[in-house]
């Protein structure tokens, strides 16, 4: 295990774009390199993106490990992993880690099995014990209980949830290495993309402020006093899941374990009693705000603030008030 | 379709369905005190996710004709989701169970269910739920496609095309929804999108009740496969504490009196917060 040393981080692009959990795994992984004494090393994999690059060394980098070529252009399982895992088999980081995001957990797996060592999913922190073993701390069972995980296998893999870590502040001064790696080009990977189009519906995981309803909604239609609350506040709506499989809305606003994760600023439960299945997507809110008309639901316990009281009276108060006061409110 | 021996295609696909036993969510019970669970508290069913990959082999059967073998690892009681996956439309069920089997992480289970499909031969597609609810990794479809060295598709919701030249699947990933034609025989992972899991009639219950469920243990599986790599011994990864996650740093203010009342005095609140 002593040969294999340093902090590796995968940066996921799309469309030339760097993602930004790339940018938070850069702070975390900075943050473990540093306790270590290590290097963070950083791989990328696309096609003419040079500008890019360099932010990787803005946000911690110390070197960049950069596959250019028309093949790595778009993500295609098999051929990601084929050069990663030849770049891990040659460098030999002791820790790697991915976004916990689509990609992240498409790719991750197959890394781990090539590479034979294990993986833990969806991390939402990382420390380093006495020894420099990773400790990888993830949720489980719907998020009721954390799980401290170690891997005596090295690297040591984790996928780290996205709007978990933070990210260092964008330092332009400073200086790393770029090494362009020559891309071994699988000819035939087994999956061809044939169309690729934007999903178009709403990203509830990138929204500041969610209005969410559940059970306590009394027909579909009702969504709309919610939509008058995202509306006014600038944010959008979203569902508990009983609602979404009773197909009174789509399952992209779908809030909970099954559904989507979320970290907005602010977060409102409307007659939402509060499942540990709901309670696991939204957990991690700045600021929550539940209204239900029974005191004893469980999402008082993780509210900042609750309202006792029927969203159907509430709601429409808070779009009066906020309205009204709304240069105050929103300034 | 070219399946995994590399000879022509099978006309009439066969499809594997990978399937797992899982507690109630909802309904486990956690010692706060202690961080154990207590899964006797919870009862267990088929994970919700496998029966949408399960119905989702149904349909291309209906279509197209073939099998459906559904493989599980799990405790003896593992039997009782096969028996519903039969209910619902496989032909065939195999339980993987054997305590040299138990404390498996992503890495060995993924180990484990590829052995078994190694050992099933002749297969054209294999479909997997996402994830499971209890462990909620998502990886063991990517990694059981990996130790096969067959391509995937993960987060599947719709399947656009099936016939003899292979597949066209719809999924999503990030901001985008991509159409991916699966060339030859490979593994997709579906999410709850995909389909609505039709409930088993009564018949097909009462015929699954007395089907067969062929057991396989580490002896079944070792022709081929390493013994040390199943298991404990095959986890890398291991859990060596558990934390309850704190509440802690909520203000936990609550408003009650009238709606006018508790509204005005949140809205005060949501000013003074905002403005930080």
């Amino acid at each position: 295990m002593g040969e294999y040393k340093g902090v590796m981080t995968f940066a996921e692009q799309e469309d030339g774009k760097i993602h930004p959990v790339s940018y938070e795994l850069l702070g975390k992984g900075r943050d473990i390199a540093d306790k270590l004494g290590v290097k963070l090393s950083c791989v990328l994999l696309g096609f003419q993106m040079k500008n890019e690059v360099n932010e990787l060394i803005y946000h911690g980098a110390d070197k960049i490990f950069f596959y250019d070529h028309p093949s790595l252009k778009e993500f295609d399982t098999i051929r990601y992993k084929q050069n990663i895992v030849n770049l891990v088999k040659e460098e030999k980081p002791e820790i790697f880690l991915l976004g916990a995001t689509h990609l992240g957990r498409s790719l991750g797996p197959r890394i781990a099995v090539a590479v034979k060592t294990g993986l833990t999913a969806d991390c939402i922190d990382l420390k380093v014990d006495e020894e420099g073993n990773l400790i990888q701390i993830r949720p489980a069972f719907s998020g009721n209980i954390l799980a401290h995980i170690k891997t005596k296998t090295r690297p040591q893999m984790s996928t780290v949830r996205y709007k978990v870590m933070e990210k260092r502040e964008r330092d332009p001064t400073r200086k790393g290495e770029i090494i362009m790696k020559d891309a071994e080009v699988v000819e035939n990977s087994g999956t061809n993309i044939l169309k690729k189009e934007k999903a178009g519906e709403v990203n509830i995981t990138e929204a500041d402020i969610i209005v969410s309803g559940g059970r306590g909604l009394k027909k579909p239609d009702d969504f709309k006093i919610l939509h008058e609350l995202a509306d006014l506040l600038g944010g959008v709506v979203g569902s508990s899941r009983p609602l979404v499989d009773e197909g009174w809305i789509g399952r992209e606003h779908q809030v909970g374990f099954s559904g989507n994760t979320v970290k907005p600023k602010l977060y409102f439960a409307c007659g939402i009693s509060g499942s540990s299945q709901h309670l696991a997507g939204m957990r991690d809110s700045d600021i929550i705000v539940a209204i239900n008309t029974d005191p004893s639901a469980p999402i008082f316990k993780v509210a900042d603030y609750g309202i006792v009281g029927d969203l159907y009276e509430v709601v429409p108060k808070l779009v009066d008030v906020i309205g009204k006061n709304k240069n105050k409110v929103l300034s | 379709m070219i399946h995994n021996s590399g000879e022509a295609a099978n006309e009439r696909p066969n499809i594997i369905v990978l399937l797992k036993q899982v507690p109630d969510i909802e309904e486990v019970k956690f010692d706060t005190e202690k961080g154990t669970l207590d899964r006797s508290s919870a009862k267990a069913e088929p994970n919700p996710f496998d029966l949408n990959a399960l119905e989702a082999g149904v349909q291309i059967k209906e279509k197209l004709g073939g099998t459906i073998t559904v493989v599980s690892m799990g405790p003896p009681q593992a039997e009782s989701a096969l028996r519903d996956a039969l209910a619902r439309g496989a032909d065939r069920a195999i339980l993987l169970t054997d305590k040299k089997f138990g404390g498996a992480d992503t890495l060995a289970t993924s180990y484990t269910l590829a052995s078994a499909i190694k050992k099933l031969g002749n297969f054209d597609l294999i479909i997997c739920g996402e994830k499971t609810v209890d462990g909620d990794t998502g990886q063991v479809g990517p990694e059981v496609a990996e130790h096969l060295g067959i391509p995937h598709v993960a987060y599947v919701s719709e399947i656009k095309k099936c016939d003899k030249e292979g597949f066209v699947t719809v999924s999503q990933m990030g901001e985008y929804r991509y159409l991916t034609e699966l060339k030859s025989f490979g593994l997709i992972t579906v999410t709850k999108d995909i389909n609505e899991p039709r409930l088993p009639s009564l018949r097909d219950k009462l015929k699954a009740r007395k089907s067969e469920i062929e057991i396989w243990s580490v002896d079944d599986l070792t022709n081929g496969a390493d013994r040390n790599k199943f298991g404990i011994m095959g986890s890398p990864t291991s859990v060596y504490k558990i934390t309850i996650p704190s509440v802690e740093g909520r203000r936990g203010k609550i408003f009650r009196g009238t709606p006018d009342e508790a509204t005005k005095k949140f809205v005060e609140e949501l000013e003074k917060i905002l403005k930080v």
